[in-house]
């Protein structure tokens, strides 16, 4: 369900961040950690982690480099295809995440920012996020097949 | 039959005390009319729904608004049994309102937000688990008479 970005999506969501990005590392992790408690499914993906918990060495270090992902995304908005050709390729082949798994760390991240940022998190900075989101997911799924 | 945890139980108790019915029934319906606009093709008789401030400020909106959380409020008081308590009013939704029900999840998603920008911190993963847990009960149990 993707609904392409507008003029006034892409500013909603340049202010959005551009208020929020100094908080991004807490962000990232905090999304991250909730999605592993409120989504226990997800946790397959990190097995590997000796430890889940929020706060966590690599809870943290992942959150911190999922917002990068995001904060490219916001610097290649209007060609989220090339610009995240790599990480699609990352996802694809390497990663190999259920594409189903980036709307719910899409849900995470805006509960998060809701929690966070309750002024600025108004219902039009919302749907513009949740429009960029789902074509960030939607371009991080395209080398999938 | 669903099994609740005593965390879950005293969690969804908790926050439907401390939550304004009307603050967050208005938020949430008007969040959902603004976020997924095509969910206003179930309010035609609510008059000007043409941009965020016109939402936001409707007062038909604000009405239905608190009529959403008096039937949350059922739910919360009749935890361990919402199908049956819920039976009527899938009915409704599915003869006489026909909403399609995966518009149910859009309104749980901003019912989700304006709870967590109300709580702040208090909307711990844990809280926000026993609060989705909660929701696809109750929108389960809104499904079950369609066919």
């Amino acid at each position: 369900m993707t609904m392409s970005l507008t003029d006034k999506d892409k500013a909603a969501v340049k202010a959005l961040w551009a208020k929020i990005s100094k908080g991004a590392d807490a962000i990232g992790a905090e999304a991250l950690a909730r999605m592993l408690v409120v989504y226990p499914q997800t946790k397959t993906y990190f097995s590997h982690w000796p430890d889940m918990s929020a706060g966590s060495g690599p809870v943290t270090k992942h959150g911190k480099k999922i917002m990068g992902g995001v904060a490219l995304a916001v610097s290649k908005m209007d060609d989220l295809s090339g610009g995240l050709l790599e990480l699609s390729e990352l996802h694809a082949f390497q990663l190999r995440v259920d594409p189903a798994n980036f709307k719910i760390l899409a849900q995470c991240l805006q509960v998060v920012i809701a929690i966070m940022f309750p002024n600025d998190f108004t219902p039009e900075a919302h749907v513009a996020l949740d429009k960029f989101l789902s074509n960030v997911a939607l371009a991080l799924s395209e080398k999938y097949r | 039959m669903v099994k609740w945890s005593d965390f879950e139980r005293a969690t969804i108790q908790d926050i439907f005390s401390k939550i304004s019915y009307d603050v967050v029934g208005s938020a949430a319906l008007s969040r959902c009319l603004i976020v997924y606009p095509w969910t206003q093709r179930y309010f035609g008789s609510f008059g000007n729904l043409y941009n965020a401030a016109a939402i936001t400020t409707n007062p038909k909106v604000a009405a239905h608004g608190k009529v959403i959380m008096a039937g949350l409020e059922k739910a919360v008081k009749n935890m361990d049994d919402i199908k049956t308590t819920y039976k009527d009013l899938s009915v409704l939704h599915s003869e006489k309102l026909q909403v399609d029900p995966d518009n149910f999840n859009l309104l749980g998603d901003c019912l989700t937000i304006v709870v967590a920008g109300q709580m702040g911190a208090a909307f711990t993963p844990e809280v926000q688990g026993a609060f989705q847990k909660f929701l696809a009960v109750v929108v389960a149990s809104l499904r079950k008479q369609y066919y």
